[in-house]
């Protein structure tokens, strides 16, 4: 099984690479590239995201061919893709992070900043939330409803159709915590940093 | 419901953990890597590393530690001391760490903060500012507490989070290494002000403490004697926190 995760200058990705390569041992083969080649022939894809929704899509599309890839992989090879925190977001169809910046559009929405209700709510939303799982999902196989898991964002994903909402977390509002269509992942929180149950949810999306 | 951290925090020199005691008299106890895993095996929130290496020479020893620590611990990792530029910040983050905190060159150049929260991210700049009750005022003081700067902490606070900070990390120099418990005027002062998590630091001598710190509007609490000579677990904490009433990740 190969797997790899998307080297796109996205900010910091070594925490990414360290968990995977933890659940990864030897049975999986873990590339990290921006090779469009290695990304096409690999059976599942990481799509980690750090900074603003604006740097990330410039990031992507600042490697020809990635963005036309990575389409490819998830919409006509339909395998599957996880998005971390602005790797999820960047599934939208736009962001307002900075400026309006034009999405990935894989699944309706936007994304905006949090409600932080006059000041109510402290953003960025840093550390451990909740999870309350409102749909099953294969990532979270033997996940219990309610388990913490660390965030750190001040953007939220709100998708048109809530169904592909996943598991949803209580700061200010229902924020969306993961959601889920057909071969398309995505988490808002950090799996990665996330102890021992987050390197449960990298298990079961390598497991898919 | 988003839960209070908790952070035991490492000191860390020449790549060996100490604890300073007002930042001087160091006692030498410890593997900063094993450190940190029987903490976040133990049930800490983050790890914090400072890096107390004075010598330029020794500087790169904090790098491995990284790396080290960031392959076994699956929990964010912030690490901070001696962050001077840009380049200071990537590297740390390279290595693994997953915010970097900026102290003094916060102080003499704010860009710093500015540049590196647009090239990184908000999430992984936590500015640490020490003060000191100074009259009326409190003061900030740079280079592990040692230089007065007369500037005012509550006017830089704001300052930082403007500049682009995701958090601060507020240390009282009166308090730290006395055991008595947080300046948790300063803590509240702060925290109403800004809109930023503030992570409360210096002072923490019971659990007792740690309740204050929360109480008074930190998100987060930073400890480091009490976890470190092995006083409490950080589970104690958690617990003891709980039964308080305020929420924690157990």
């Amino acid at each position: 099984m190969k797997v790899t995760i998307v080297d796109y200058n996205s900010g910091n990705i070594s925490s990414v690479i360290n968990s995977f390569t933890e659940v990864a041992k030897s049975t999986v083969n873990l590339e990290v590239t921006s090779d469009l080649k290695k990304i096409k022939y690999s059976d599942k894809v990481v799509l980690p995201g750090q900074g603003s929704f604006k740097s990330c899509i410039d990031a992507l599309e600042s490697i020809k061919g990635l963005t036309n890839t990575l389409h490819e992989f998830v919409k006509i090879n339909k395998k599957p893709l996880l998005g971390i925190c602005v790797g999820l977001q960047m599934f939208a169809d736009v962001g307002y992070e900075e400026t309006e910046t034009k999405g990935l559009g894989w699944i309706p929405g936007k994304v905006c900043k949090i409600d932080n209700q006059n000041g109510n709510y402290k953003l960025p939303h840093i550390g451990w939330n909740q999870i309350n799982i409102v749909k099953d999902s294969a990532i979270y196989k033997d996940i219990e409803n309610n388990s913490h898991m660390y965030f750190v964002h001040s953007y939220e994903f709100v998708p048109k159709d809530k169904k592909v909402i996943t598991a949803v977390t209580d700061y200010s509002s229902k924020i969306v915590c993961s959601v889920e269509k057909e071969n398309i992942f995505g988490t808002q929180f950090h799996p990665e940093k996330s102890d021992k149950l987050g390197l449960k949810i990298i298990k079961n999306f390598i497991s898919i | 419901m988003l839960k209070n951290r908790i952070i035991p925090c490492l000191d860390v020199k020449n790549g060996r953990v100490v604890k300073g005691i007002n930042f001087v008299d160091l006692k030498d106890a410890g593997d900063p890597v094993e450190q940190a895993k029987i903490y976040s095996d133990g049930g800490a929130d983050e790890i914090c590393f400072l890096d107390i290496t004075a010598s330029n020479e020794n500087r790169n020893t904090i790098y491995d530690v990284v790396k080290e620590t960031s392959k076994k611990c699956f929990v964010p990792l912030t690490v901070g001391g001696g962050v001077r530029s840009v380049d200071d910040i990537n590297k740390l983050l390279n290595c693994g760490a997953d915010k970097v905190s900026i102290n003094t060159a916060a102080v003499q150049n704010p860009s710093v903060v500015e540049e590196s929260s647009k090239k990184f991210g908000s999430q992984c700049i936590v500015v640490a500012i020490d003060a000191k009750k100074n009259g009326d005022i409190w003061e900030i003081f740079t280079h592990g507490g040692r230089k007065e700067t007369g500037i005012n902490a509550i006017e830089f606070a704001l300052k930082m989070e403007k500049s682009g900070a995701g958090e601060l990390l507020v240390t009282s120099m009166d308090k730290d290494g006395t055991q008595s418990g947080y300046d948790t005027e300063l803590m509240k002062t702060i925290s109403e002000i800004i809109n930023i998590p503030v992570i409360a630091s210096g002072g923490v001598g019971t659990l007792d403490h740690l309740v204050d710190g929360i109480k008074s509007g930190a998100s987060a609490v930073l400890a480091a004697s009490i976890f470190h000579y092995g006083t409490y677990s950080v589970n104690d904490a958690k617990q003891y926190l709980a039964s308080k009433d305020i929420p924690v990740r157990i």
